[in-house]
């Protein structure tokens, strides 16, 4: 099997409110996979169902091949949002009773535990009171808790919420190794650079319906639009631009006097790339060339844009 | 795996360590016997204060009706008048002062018979005055009607009845109070700690929305699993707790018996013998001595052990009731404050099983509101064990009226829990609003 998990035709209703409305998913085996939408689309009841927290009307969740069943918990991890510990419980019989929670044996839980607060350099928080720590402090806790028992399905809601800079690279590393070392990953967010820098696939949901999904790199390839950025240096700018017009599309043009550089934006038909080079590189110097390719973010507000002005 | 022994494990141990528990449990017993201490104390200050009243008696009557005694001396004014004796009354700081004027006959002197005091009187010593002033006042009929003294005295000797149940054993007056006392102390006991101890569960559930670990652990664990744990080991700390308060309080017993030299074995001595025996072995002690011993007696034959056992049962079965209600409104507000709507119908229940045992059980035990309150699940745990102490079968509860409460109860228990369950389940993972009954109801209809 590919897929780690797959979901088919998966609706939920909460009432009289649709939660999801036929998602279907399907999540290849070790990668990262992004899982985006506005609050309140329905990414955690989907998260919700895939724990076995909630479960559909409709439509099935398959896990690794097989129909979801409760035993497959102890192969899940989940890190949720909205996160929180005991208060008042001390580090290391917190972290143990979550382990234990999740199947691990007390000596087993208390040996990974010592290497992972290690790998994290947190060792000497063991004997500390949750209250102690500050928020970030808490949230490394609450990521090695979620990783201990070794799932091969990770979820992550907003992971990165509430760390410095520093440890939040520090967790990406931690994700990346975990993903090298064979785990699928769900990562749920709104943080559109995290998305470029880390997942290999995305799916949108928007309004309970899943709208977008694929691998990244396609999706990115399907919504470029020839769109180039040209910088040049010419001594004649004036002529230029008058023979330029009447061949190409320039959408924006300006100058920088600073670098001497005309900066344009130019509208191609798809896959002349190689003849305005041709015409380019006999009249200037092409400094720069490069072809916008639209960034997560801007699919994301397109793709939601573009569904909301369908429903209209 | 089953994980609620895990559960269970940390529910308890959490509530054990926590400071206001430990607290609680070590100071409460010493609070306990610190304050019956102060109110013996006080007591015994507030009767050592002796009343002194003056008597100004310019009648011929009431020569020896005013003896000084423990509480009160009597100071006789002679050959002064009563401004004069008013005076001395209020210069010497007494209590006050009791005038009987000169008249003719008796009846005229109690007529025109005054009390005067600096503040108005206490009830006791008015009392005390009246009693003194109305037996003189019946002799005086009475020696009118030709009644000597001696004959007087033979005609006021009080009476007790004899009596005996229907097997033959010899019964005593005032057994039912002890028994509505006893009844009404587990009674009490059960609404305390369904109250106490309901309240710790709500609690705990609240913290773990507030925290926001519950959606950590609802991954791992079957919302079922997580509130039955946290009803468990909650009722096992309560348990703890009131084994320490048991034992402290016997150790502390012991410790006080020993300093006031009482012997404990006299306090049960006529208890382990048999009514004949008693009634034999006795036969020169009077009758006061015999009386206690019959009490305790039948305290020792009242159905202790049924009473245990029924105890455990329907604490074991109201409280998880009780607590089961308490989670799911855990489960359903988001802070303490919003929970104030939803306790008071719980608490209810509670207090009017607490109200029904004392006004209508302990006067008529077998009448039909103590059985109907003893049936109806949510005051059954109070009420029946209010009720048991008159025995079981014959001439108490009848069988069938046990089982029924109890068969009535569990199946409330289970319908209960699966509500609570429900309830829970949904109100855990919900957030910012503050649930209205309706509400509630439709989360009943969720599925899963």
């Amino acid at each position: 099997m590919s897929h780690i998990l797959v979901a088919n035709e998966v609706t939920k209703q909460f009432g009289s409110h649709t939660a999801l409305k036929n998602v279907s998913l399907e999540i290849p085996k070790n990668s990262i996979y992004g899982l985006l939408g506005p609050n309140g689309a329905g990414k955690t009841t989907l998260i919700r169902i895939i724990n076995q927290i909630t479960f559909p009307d409709k439509g099935a969740v398959y896990f690794d091949g097989e129909l979801l069943k409760s035993e497959h918990i102890a192969q899940i991890g989940y890190l949720p949002e909205e996160r929180g510990l005991y208060k008042s419980m001390k580090v290391g019989e917190q972290a143990l009773y979550l382990a234990q929670l999740k199947g691990l044996s007390k000596a087993e839980a208390k040996k990974r535990l010592k290497y992972w607060f290690e790998r994290l350099e947190i060792g000497d928080w063991w004997n500390k009171k949750i209250q102690e720590l500050s928020k970030g402090m808490a949230q490394k806790i609450q990521f090695v808790v979620t990783v201990l028992h070794e799932p091969k399905l990770l979820i992550f809601d907003e992971p990165f919420s509430g760390f410095d800079p520093i440890n939040a690279n520090i967790i990406k590393e931690q994700i990346l190794s975990l993903k090298e070392n064979g785990t699928s990953i769900i990562f749920s967010t709104h943080r559109m650079e995290s998305v470029e820098e880390l997942c290999e696939y995305i799916a949108l949901i928007h309004k309970s319906e899943k709208i977008l999904d694929g691998k990244l790199s396609d999706i990115k390839k399907a919504y470029k639009n020839n769109i180039f950025e040209i910088g040049l240096e010419t001594n004649n700018q004036e002529a230029l631009l008058h023979e330029m017009k009447d061949k190409f599309q320039i959408l924006t043009q300006d100058y920088d006097s600073l670098e001497n550089q005309l900066n344009l934006r130019v509208q191609l038909p798809s896959n002349q790339s190689g003849e305005i080079l041709s015409f380019l590189g006999s009249r200037a110097n092409v400094n720069g060339f490069i072809e916008t390719i639209p960034s997560a973010n801007d699919i994301f507000i397109k793709t939601i844009q573009n569904k909301n002005i369908d429903n209209e | 795996m089953n994980k609620l022994p895990l559960i269970i494990k940390r529910e308890y141990i959490a509530k054990v360590r926590n400071k206001s528990f430990v607290v609680m449990t070590f100071l409460s017993p010493i609070l306990m016997v610190g304050m019956i201490l102060l109110i013996a104390y006080l007591t015994q200050l507030n009767d050592t204060e002796k009343k002194v009243i003056g008597v100004l008696n310019e009648s011929s009557y009431f020569a020896n009706e005013f003896v000084t005694s423990e509480a009160t001396s009597y100071i006789n004014f002679k050959d002064i008048t009563l401004e004069q004796a008013k005076d001395s009354t209020m210069g010497l700081g007494f209590y006050g002062l009791i005038y009987l004027p000169n008249e003719t006959n008796l009846e005229q002197v109690a007529q025109r018979a005054f009390f005067y005091s600096k503040d108005a009187p206490s009830a006791t010593v008015l009392d005390k005055l009246e009693n003194s002033i109305t037996t003189r006042l019946r002799q005086e009929r009475l020696r009118e009607l030709g009644l000597s003294p001696k004959e007087y005295a033979e005609m006021d000797r009080s009476y007790n009845i004899n009596i005996e149940t229907f097997d033959g054993l010899q019964n005593v007056k005032g057994i039912n109070e002890i028994k509505a006392i006893i009844g009404g102390a587990f009674g009490y006991l059960i609404m305390m700690f369904i109250i106490i101890y309901g309240g710790f569960v709500m609690r705990s559930v609240i913290e773990e929305k507030t925290s926001r670990i519950i959606e950590v652990i609802i991954s791992s664990v079957k919302p079922f699993h997580l509130m039955m744990g946290k009803i468990i080991g909650t009722s096992l700390a309560g348990i703890t707790q009131f084994g320490i308060w048991i034992i402290s309080g016997a150790i502390l017993l012991v410790i006080g018996l020993a300093i006031f030299d009482i012997d404990p074995a006299s306090l049960t001595k006529g208890g382990g013998m048999s009514p004949g025996m008693a009634n034999t072995a006795n036969v020169d002690v009077d009758a006061l001595t015999q009386n206690i011993q019959l009490y305790t007696q039948e305290i020792f034959e009242l159905p202790i052990f049924a009473m245990l056992f029924f105890f455990i049962v329907y604490f074991m079965l109201g409280y998880l009731i009780y607590s089961s209600i308490y989670a799911a409104i855990g489960a359903a507000v988001d802070n303490e404050t919003d929970t104030q709507q939803f306790i008071f119908p719980v608490i209810l229940p509670l207090m009017l099983a607490i109200y029904v045992g004392f006004f209508s059980v302990f006067s008529n035990p077998n009448g039909p509101i103590a059985v109907a309150f003893s049936l109806f699940p949510l005051t059954s745990p109070i009420v029946m064990l209010m009720r048991l102490p008159w025995g079981i079968g014959e001439g108490g509860v009848p069988v069938w009226q046990l089982v029924t409460s109890i068969l009535i109860l569990i199946g409330t228990f289970i319908g209960i829990v699966w509500v609570a369950a429900k309830i829970y389940r949904v109100g855990i993972l919900m957030y910012g609003k503050k649930p209205s009954y309706k509400e509630l109801y439709k989360w009943l209809k969720y599925s899963s």
